[in-house]
């Protein structure tokens, strides 16, 4: 809390008498300006953003297309003059557009996987936590069963019986991540409920569901922006586990895990094959990580 | 010979919104085996210059000017040495004895350590130092004892544990840092008791900080008074309380309020008594309530009782009894406060009326109109009637919102048809009532301090204005220049708009200060009802009796002279409580009848008492 | 303690009931699997098919006898190696991943914790950052990109370890494949353990300690390791989930014929039976491990322990 302030202060009034309100300092721009200072998490952030703007408009910027071979050049280094900037595959197809394309599906799959596990933990959490007792028990004891569950295993299962489709893979992947999102989300609902200006609130006579909109809510949206920020990544390694493994996206659509196994492939002879998806799958995990960890310090100092 | 000699000694934080001076320039003398009180709010310094002498501070933290212990300097010493000193040559022992104690490892593990490393003893030797000092802390079965874990020890307990190993080498100089502001009235009673003995058996010297005057007043021969980081002054304890020079030393006398004062008066505030003027107590014509007006609130045989986890796999679930068995009956204009230790069930009491636990049994009528068995949507209407007031002042504010939005939100939940000029209006001069300034509406709670935040709590309860208003706690967290503003404020509030309020505190002199009737609680149930002054002078319970003889007065020539006859053991788990009456364990009256039979609230003269033998 | 004890172990059936529900009733939905009516298969394959697995049993009375097989430990005939039963292709195969991922695991909680804790010790120093620094590298970069990237510079570039196999068992085979297998959990661990230590080293508890003037090394090896190394215990249940699943593609990489790469096969084959067994079995491993995790946890806290 801040130090005793002068109570006696009034600043000049307007003219026809009323005060001017002094425009107060919310919890998020105090968390802004922490994370403001933190330089590396900033230049994180910068480089997502511009590594997101790469992917949507960097195919555009190249003649090739991304599915187009080029057999009179055909695995061959990055090379300035045929426009093939980070060198082609074995069936001549150009890497650069590859590596964005394949980014552009890896991120949007990170995008909407964890969207859906957003969706489905917040509910889920936030409704254990807010009930209680036996509907938060049964709600936890069904996490808990799942949460032992090897779901890698599952979603491989899954996609080698049914088929490469991609809505599948979202949903799948979606579905491992949402339990960690629920728990956190629960748990802080909980210790929500028990804070006193929920209580107030609920002495006051105010509806559940304004309880829920104007003091819930808003407390648990630090909480889930930091781990949804943590999320992503995740999904986008589960997407690449997958696809790496060729259950994947299907051909000819790519993604960087794909990219990664064919380049692993071809490591001895063709290097950049691995090296370009690898360095831009890593950057971007790495980014994510650190402007995960760089909010989770701005908007609860305690948890360094 | 002085023991510490401490001289210009000043301790500077490097944050990252700027340096901040914690102590300046703060010199005194200790001989060997006195006591010194260190008093301050919070803020002054107090705790930060002690751990100086000891190289205690925080990274950040720095140290300059002496300290010279016994001929060493202590400041810039290198780690190495001054770890010597560290526990062998001064104790230090901490406030909450909940986490200072290692959890992980049993008593024993705790204090051998200490002795293995100061001092080389053998296994068998620290076994046998260690129960003695166990013993010397009265520490019932040392021996067995020692090897259990700190959970399985009470907070008063607990806490003599530290004392015993901060005293396990003998240490010259012993720095207590808030020892008993965690623990119970009755317990802390204890606890200062003990450290009467400890001085006497092993004439150690004592640094004793605290914010809490009664208990300078009763352990302590000097008393040092600090503000902001400085000295505002020193001398013998008499001359300090009965001739106090400072103004800062007078504002804080006079703002604490005292057990054994009959009258009112306004506490006087801090701003108030920055001039060099004495300070006026001004009597406050107190508004008495009608008492033959209907009643406001009606509580009859009240039970709370929550289910918990059964003890074994195939045990009986338990039941705790917070509430056990209440009946109160409040006036409009009333103030009833409500007193009892940890496990006595008043918060529980205070959320059971407010409906927001629901109550096992009982009857609860608010404006003649029972309110227990009625859902949410019934209740809504009677909630403009009846409000509350938290403990924490952060806490109770939800950090998102604005103070606007916050005191507004009640006008918006009842009466949603209100145009927004208006709203804002009675926002506006409810705010300026409590003391804020109207431009502080768009601002957010964290941005204030703890007393304008309690402000804002009180604000956003009487916006609509309610009949009654239960405070739970709504100065404890506050320092006592602080809670003398919000008692005022309170009871100005109260005259003004006859308000019943239900205060409920673990601060026997603060209730008897703004009640006008005060009941006891033990364990859940009802022990003693009575007026503010007949509770003082006749108390007829046993537990109350001993309540009041524990709590310290600011008054040395009392306190010396007061039988200190603190109550032994501790509060039992509620549990598992005592058959018949529940404070038959400790009471020193007791008879056969007690473990039998329940006692009834039953009348005594002007007052209520449950006890067979009153 | 016991009580504890009795309570998650009998928590832990419904859990491996569902997980052996679930394989089960995946395997009878999956199109173009060898329970799909749809495909028209020979008379002969089919009449092999309705003895081996009762087809024409309630459905109810086969997930009974899936479950009493499972039991005994019969999963089935593999579908892909004709002449094995999936239990002896588990029993080939787990060994070998037993000791790449025993191996893993052992290194990432070595070099993990030590690595952690030296950071907390020296918190905000450069050591510290780099040690963040480094971890954060390692939970950023995939295993599967780890590894190729390692077999590159090692053993084409440099040469001096090979490339994959696990040729005479020995132990220069393993290197590669436990480092890369290990270096998520290290980098998770470290952190981990900083954390954890730098949060316990500003305990109320620790300042006793230092009050009472023991030596630094007394307070962070007697008072503050244990505290600090429980949520590292805690993480061991999902640590394992993690390092099985790292196995998949690191047994894949180095060619090392472990039950991740049977796994792995399996499912590309589709070899139904095999990859069902896999799964239950190291579903199972996983709830079991988790379970004594839980154990040792609450042995371990004796507000658990001693309730």
């Amino acid at each position: 809390m801040s130090r005793e302030m002068p109570l006696a202060t009034v600043p000049a009034g307007k003219p026809d008498g009323g005060i001017e309100p002094v425009k107060g300092r919310s919890l998020w721009v105090d968390a802004w300006n922490v994370l403001r200072r933190n330089r590396a998490a900033v230049f994180a952030g910068g480089l997502i953003l511009f590594m997101g703007v790469a992917v949507i408009i960097g195919p555009w910027l190249s003649p090739w297309a991304y599915d187009h071979t080029d057999w009179a050049n055909t695995s061959i280094g990055p090379d300035w003059e045929s426009r093939h900037y980070f060198g082609t595959d074995a069936l001549g197809r150009d890497l650069f557009v590859r590596t964005l394309y394949g980014g552009r599906i890896s991120l949007m799959i990170g995008v909407v996987a964890t969207l859906v596990s957003l969706l489905i933990g917040i509910s889920w959490g936030a409704t254990a936590g807010y009930l209680g007792g036996r509907v938060d028990h049964v709600m936890m004891r069904i996490v808990d069963i799942l949460y032992a569950m090897p779901f890698m295993f599952f979603v491989i299962l899954l996609m080698v019986f049914f088929g490469r489709n991609i809505i599948l893979i979202f949903v799948a992947i979606g579905a491992i991540n949402w339990l960690d999102m629920a728990r956190i989300v629960r748990g802080q609902t909980l210790s929500l409920k028990h804070k006193e200006f929920v209580e107030a609130a609920e002495a006051q006579g105010v509806a559940t569901f304004n309880i829920l909109r104007r003091h819930i809510v808003p407390n648990l949206l630090g909480v889930v922006v930091v781990y949804v920020t943590l999320t992503i990544p995740q999904v986008i390694l589960v997407e690449s586990f997958l696809s790496f493994l060729g259950l994947g996206v299907q051909e000819p659509m790519t993604s960087w895990g794909a990219l990664v196994n064919e380049g692993a492939q071809e490591m001895g002879t063709a290097p950049w094959m691995l090296v370009f998806p690898a360095v831009f799958l890593a950057l971007t995990l790495f980014c994510f990580n650190f402007v995960g960890d760089g909010l989770r310090d701005a908007l609860d100092p305690k948890d360094r | 010979m002085s023991l510490l000699t401490v001289d210009s000694l000043n301790v500077r934080f490097q944050t990252p919104d700027g340096e901040v001076h914690a102590v300046r320039d703060l010199g005194f003398s200790l001989a060997p085996g006195e006591t010194l009180g260190i008093v301050g709010e919070s803020g002054s310094g107090k705790s930060q210059s002690m751990m100086s002498l000891i190289g205690l501070l925080a990274s950040n933290g720095r140290a300059e000017g002496s300290a010279r212990f016994d001929g060493t300097e202590l400041i810039g010493m290198p780690l190495g040495a001054l770890r010597k000193v560290r526990g062998r040559r001064i104790g230090m022992i901490f406030q909450d004895p909940m986490t200072s104690l290692n959890p992980y490892m049993t008593v024993f593990e705790q204090m051998s350590r200490v002795l293995v490393h100061h001092e080389r003893l053998s296994r068998r030797e620290s076994r046998k130092r260690c129960i003695e000092l166990l013993d010397a802390v009265h520490i019932p079965e040392a021996a067995k004892r020692m090897d259990m874990y700190p959970h399985e020890f009470s907070g008063g307990m607990r806490q003599r544990v530290m004392i015993a190993a901060a005293m396990l080498c003998r240490p010259d100089l012993l720095i207590a840092d808030e020892p008993t502001t965690a623990l119970d009235v009755t317990v802390q009673a204890q606890i200062l008791e003990l450290m009467r003995d400890v001085r006497r058996d092993f004439g150690t010297a004592i640094i004793l900080i605290t914010h809490d005057l009664g208990v300078v007043a009763g352990l302590c021969e000097r008393v040092l008074v600090m503000h902001r980081g400085e000295e505002k002054e020193s001398g013998p304890v008499d001359d300090i309380f009965y001739r106090p020079q400072h103004p800062y030393t007078r504002a804080l006398l006079a703002a604490v309020p005292r057990l054994d004062q009959a009258e009112i008066s306004r506490l006087a505030s801090l701003d108030e008594a920055d001039e060099e003027s004495a300070v006026e107590r001004a009597l406050i014509e107190r508004r008495e309530p009608d008492l033959d007006a209907p009643a406001l609130l009606d509580v009859s045989d009240l039970r709370v009782h929550f289910k918990l986890a059964p003890e074994t796999l195939l045990g009986k679930p338990r039941v705790l009894r917070a509430v056990n068995g209440v009946e109160l009956e409040l006036r409009p204009g009333e103030t009833l406060g409500v007193v009892g230790e940890s496990g006595c069930g008043k918060s529980t009491l205070a959320r059971a009326v407010l409906r927001l636990v629901p109550a096992t049994s009982g009857h609860i009528s608010l404006l003649g109109e029972e309110i227990t068995g009625k859902d949410k949507k019934e209740m809504r209407v009677h909630r403009r009637d009846m409000q509350v007031v938290f403990q924490d002042p952060l806490a109770s504010l939800n950090p998102r919102m604005t103070v606007g939005d916050i005191v507004a939100e009640p006008l918006r939940t009842h009466f949603p048809s209100i145009p927004r000029r208006e709203v804002r209006q009675k926002v506006e001069a409810i705010l300026s009532r409590v003391g804020l300034g109207p431009e502080h509406v768009n601002r957010y709670p964290h941005e204030f301090s703890g007393g304008q935040c309690q402000r804002i709590g009180i604000a956003r309860a009487l916006v609509l204005e309610p009949k009654l208003v239960i405070c739970d706690e709504p100065v404890s967290a506050l320092d006592v220049s602080i809670q003398a503003q919000i008692v005022n404020l309170l009871m100005d509030l109260q005259a003004e708009m006859n308000l019943s309020l239900v205060f409920i505190a673990h601060d026997l002199a603060v209730v008897r200060h703004i009640s006008h009737r005060i009941m006891v609680m033990y364990l859940g149930r009802v022990v003693e009802v009575a007026d503010r002054v007949a509770l003082y002078e006749r108390p007829m319970h046993p537990y109350t009796q001993a309540l009041i003889r524990a709590v310290p007065i600011p008054d040395p020539e009392l306190e010396r002279n007061k039988p200190h006859a603190p109550l032994h053991g501790d509060l039992p788990s509620p549990v598992d409580p005592p058959s018949g009456c529940a404070f038959r364990t400790r009471c020193p009256i007791a008879v056969g009848r007690c473990a039998v039979e329940i006692p009834e609230l039953r009348q005594v003269g002007d007052h209520l008492v449950a006890c067979h033998e009153a | 303690m016991l009580r504890y004890a009795l309570t998650r172990f009998i928590g832990a059936i419904p859990t491996l009931f569902i997980l052996i529900a679930v394989a089960f009733f995946m395997i009878r939905a999956a199109p173009g699997g060898p329970f799909d009516a749809e495909k028209a298969l020979p008379a002969e394959i089919e009449a092999n098919l309705r003895a081996a697995y009762h087809l024409d049993e309630p459905l109810v009375q086969q997930f009974g006898r899936y479950v009493w097989n499972i039991v005994r430990g019969d999963f089935g005939p593999s579908f892909q190696y004709k002449d094995f039963t999936v239990t002896e292709l588990i029993a080939a195969g787990f060994p070998v991943s037993l000791r790449l991922g025993g191996s893993a695991m052992l290194l990432a909680l070595l070099v993990g914790i030590a690595a952690g804790t030296i950071a907390a010790l020296r918190q905000n120093s450069r050591t510290d950052h780099t040690v963040m620094a480094v971890s954060m590298t390692g939970i950023s970069i995939p295993n599967f990109v780890m590894a190729p990237l390692l077999i590159l510079f090692f053993a084409v570039y440099l040469g001096w370890l090979p490339a994959g196999g696990i040729g005479d068992g020995g132990w220069r085979h393993m290197i590669l494949p436990v480092v890369s297998l290990a270096l998520p959990q290290i980098a998770y661990i470290a952190r981990l353990t900083r954390g954890s230590m730098i949060e316990v080293l500003r305990s109320n508890f620790v300042r006793t300690a230092r009050a009472q003037g023991l030596p630094e090394r007394t307070v962070v090896l007697r008072h503050a390791l244990k505290p600090a190394l429980l949520p590292v215990v805690s993480y061991l249940g999902p640590a394992t989930a993690a390092v099985i699943t790292g196995s998949v593609v690191i047994e894949q990489i180095f060619g090392v014929p472990g039950l991740g790469r049977y796994f792995v096969q399996g499912a590309l084959n589709r070899d139904y039976t095999l990859v069902m067994g896999v799964v239950v079995f190291y579903g199972a491993l996983i709830i079991l491990f988790n379970l004594l995790v839980d154990l040792v946890y609450a042995w371990l806290d004796p507000k658990v322990k001693y309730a």
